[in-house]
């Protein structure tokens, strides 16, 4: 599930997500290592308006403000970022959901944005959606093969009317569920299972992409943990490029490859796992990283903890400059007059360490706030835990096998 | 000891049976003590909360057996009305959702101010101006220019604040808070949890922190009680839990937690699901989902054993448990 880093650096030669050299490729037909996805310059205003009969607009919530990313072919990126950053209408206009503002959203070289009728639904095809919450986002008067089969009404292609039902079937035992559970209703669920349900549907037309919005934070952590695996499982078997947006960073850690960090509607910084989590450069990056509460007492003492002050600003009243510069602890003149622009900053452009990655700060600093040692302490350090697919368990040998390391 | 709830049960009555939500909860928190609750969704650990607290609805809920001694009298042999006097001037409750918690209709001011109104005999504008007093107590900002604002003018960290502030306004013994972090951001998290840690010192509070996340525990806690299935499964001291789980249910959900330090390859999962309350498993209630589960397991509830002098463990195999690190 790693990312093709290398086709993604030769297409923009070398460089960062954000040139200007990138334009030319819009004429290039799709080849082979390029991003599946590219969006570029991505927004959503919605309009405040006063006035009932004679609407008039007086601003917009600048909601997503600017958004550049690729996803490579078979690659996780994690979005993350505090509610109202914009997270969620990104995925929304990737699934097509919600008409962009502005900007470009590219699927195979292909301006989706622009696309209707059939074009349109081709597309549409390829990139599905996983919603967070599993109580609403499942019909309750619909039985589940229903739910799993809906899809196929709409793209009979896939499926002609009477494999079906066993391709809903197969689908349901892909995602761990019984199939005989294709007559029940959706409350005949727990919360995990609901989620699979609806990890199914997405699955149903064969997806290239899944946009994954909070899957797993409506759910209990013991459960969390197997849809996980889940999705981890299932990237690999059909071969899925993920979209996985969340606000949880240590599930983000887990299954990203690379990870974006949003403030405000747009990116601020984004790298892989080892660049965002040990080598951060944006003071927000730092302050969200400090934040993550672990599940660890001994670590609080060896940790230092960024508290920032005051709240996210308004999205219909976005700070001049650099949107974070109200609540950074570094801020200067220069950060209100100019907005930083999501690049390698300058100081790092000519080392050879992880530190050398987008960040959109013109004070770019590296500081590690999650320290290496925690890597090998208390027993909910994964690293010798060995893999445990749930079902292997047998009486008295799971749980046991944990190396040495931890200290009592 | 401030609190001492002793072998707590509660019940529901539903079309469908009994679903017995709480079966035999025994904790005590002290003076300016921070208990933390721990447990999942349908562990009981709210139930218990409210029970404490004299807010379950009864009917379709109902208590059939145990005690709540709080200040050494028995809260379930009380009046209604000694109740609830009680209630808001010696305890207090924090609750996860402030936006559902709050009335939209009335500004902060007027809900902050009612606590003395009520309790204190307070005129409207004094009132008033110890509604300001506490508002800039939990630090919010311009808190006289804010006090006749409405809830949805405040930000959800802010609106927590008020929860918090409204809590803390007769200065009660007990401060019960439910999940009151689960609902804001990382960053406000933190201001939130902080805030709480200090008021609570400052005025020598007992504290009940009921929480499904362990992070957030890690770092204010005292002393944890790990629940499932409606019953205690496991207590210790904070550090101890973490370092050397005694249950295999607390070990499971601290290994199934992705950490923010590495990137795993799969993650640990628990396998199975939570019990359903109307049909909780004989013997130890958590015997299918476990990995050291014996034929003992199905058949024999496991008390809470004596692990050391503070740690308690209801797990049969509690000593394999720790030697199995």
């Amino acid at each position: 599930m790693h990312a093709d880093d290398a086709g993604r650096e030769g297409l923009s030669g070398g460089s960062t997500l954000l040139t200007g050299a990138r334009e030319a490729d819009r004429t290039r037909p799709y080849a082979e290592g390029d991003p599946i996805l590219e969006v570029r310059g991505l927004v959503k205003h919605y309009p405040l308006t006063r006035g009932i009969l004679f609407k008039k607009q007086i601003g917009a919530v600048r909601a997503v403000d600017g958004v550049d990313f690729d996803l490579a072919a078979g690659e996780t990126l994690g979005i993350v970022g505090e509610s109202g950053c914009g997270k969620s209408t990104v995925a929304k206009m990737l699934v097509h959901l919600e008409p962009p503002t502005g900007g470009v959203i590219r699927y195979k070289g292909e301006d989706v944005t622009k696309l209707s009728g059939r074009a349109l639904k081709a597309v549409r095809r390829n990139i599905q959606m996983v919603f967070q919450d599993p109580y609403t986002s499942l019909n309750p008067r619909m039985t589940v093969g229903d739910i799993i089969g809906e899809p196929y009404e709409i793209h009979p292609e896939v499926a002609p009317k009477g494999s079906r039902r066993q391709k809903v079937q197969d689908l349901l035992d892909v995602v761990g569920l019984n199939p005989e559970y294709i007559n029940r209703y959706p409350h005949q669920f727990s919360g995990g299972q609901r989620q699979r349900i609806g990890i199914a549907r997405g699955l149903a037309l064969n997806p290239e992409i899944i946009v994954a919005d909070e899957p797993v934070s409506a759910l209990d952590v013991s459960v969390q943990a197997q849809v996980v695996n889940l999705l981890d499982r299932l990237q690999a078997e059909f071969s899925l490029s993920f979209v996985f947006i969340a606000h949880d960073l240590s599930i983000v850690r887990h299954i990203s490859d690379r990870v974006g960090v949003m403030y405000l509607g747009r990116i601020v910084e984004v790298g892989t796992d080892e660049e965002i989590y040990d080598h951060p450069t944006h003071p927000y990056t730092q302050a969200l990283l400090s934040a993550v509460p672990v599940p660890d007492p001994s670590a609080r003492e060896h940790r230092e903890r960024i508290i920032l002050h005051g709240d996210v600003p308004s999205p219909a009243n976005i700070p001049s400059g650099c949107r974070f510069r109200t609540r950074c602890w570094k801020a200067q003149e220069r950060c209100e007059r100019e907005v930083p622009l999501l690049a390698v900053p300058a100081v790092f452009r000519d080392s050879g360490t992880p530190a050398r990655h987008d960040s959109a700060c013109h004070f770019a600093e590296e500081k590690r706030v999650v320290p290496p040692e925690e890597r090998r302490e208390g027993p909910g350090a994964a690293g010798e835990a060995q893999p445990h697919p749930p079902d292997e368990d047998t009486p008295g040998s799971g749980g046991t096998d944990e190396g040495g390391g931890e200290g009592r | 000891m401030l609190l001492e709830v002793r072998d707590l049960h509660v019940e529901f009555h539903t079309r469908d049976g009994v679903a017995k939500a709480v079966n035999g909860v025994n904790y005590s928190v002290a003076e300016g003590e921070t208990l933390a609750v721990l447990g999942e969704s349908g562990s009981g650990k709210s139930v218990t909360a409210q029970a404490v607290m004299g807010i379950l609805d009864m009917p379709p809920g109902r208590i059939s057996g145990g005690e709540i001694l709080f200040k050494d009298r028995d809260l379930l042999k009380l009046k209604a009305d000694e109740r609830r006097r009680i209630r808001g001037q010696e305890m207090a409750m924090i609750f996860q959702d402030a936006l559902s918690s709050l009335n939209p209709v009335l500004s902060v001011g007027q809900q902050l101010g009612e606590m003395f109104v009520v309790h204190r005999g307070m005129s409207r504008g004094d009132a008033r101006a110890k509604a300001i007093e506490l508002m800039d107590r939990v630090r919010i900002p311009a808190a006289r220019e804010r006090v006749g604002d409405f809830p949805h003018q405040f930000s959800g960290g802010m609106r927590q604040r008020i929860m918090i502030a409204m809590a803390m306004a007769l200065e009660p013994s007990l401060i019960i808070a439910d999940e009151p972090t689960t609902a804001l951001d990382v960053t406000v998290q933190a201001q939130v949890m902080d805030l709480l840690a200090e008021l609570q010192r400052e005025l020598n509070m007992g504290l009940i922190l009921i929480t499904h996340d362990l992070g957030v525990v890690a770092d204010v806690a005292d002393k944890i009680a790990v629940m499932y299935a409606g019953r205690i499964v496991e207590t210790s001291p904070v550090h101890e839990i973490y370092q050397a789980p005694a249950h295999p249910y607390t070990k499971g959900l601290l290994r199934s937690i992705p950490r923010l330090d590495q990137k795993g390859q799969e993650l640990y999962a628990i396998k199975g699901l939570p019990p359903n309350l109307l049909h909780i498993p004989p013997g130890c209630a958590f015997h299918p989902r476990c990995p050291m589960a014996q034929a003992v397991c199905r058949t024999d509830v496991p008390p809470l054993y004596t692990v050391d002098e503070e740690r308690r463990s209801a797990c049969h195999f509690w000593k394999e448990t720790l030697d199995a690190r």
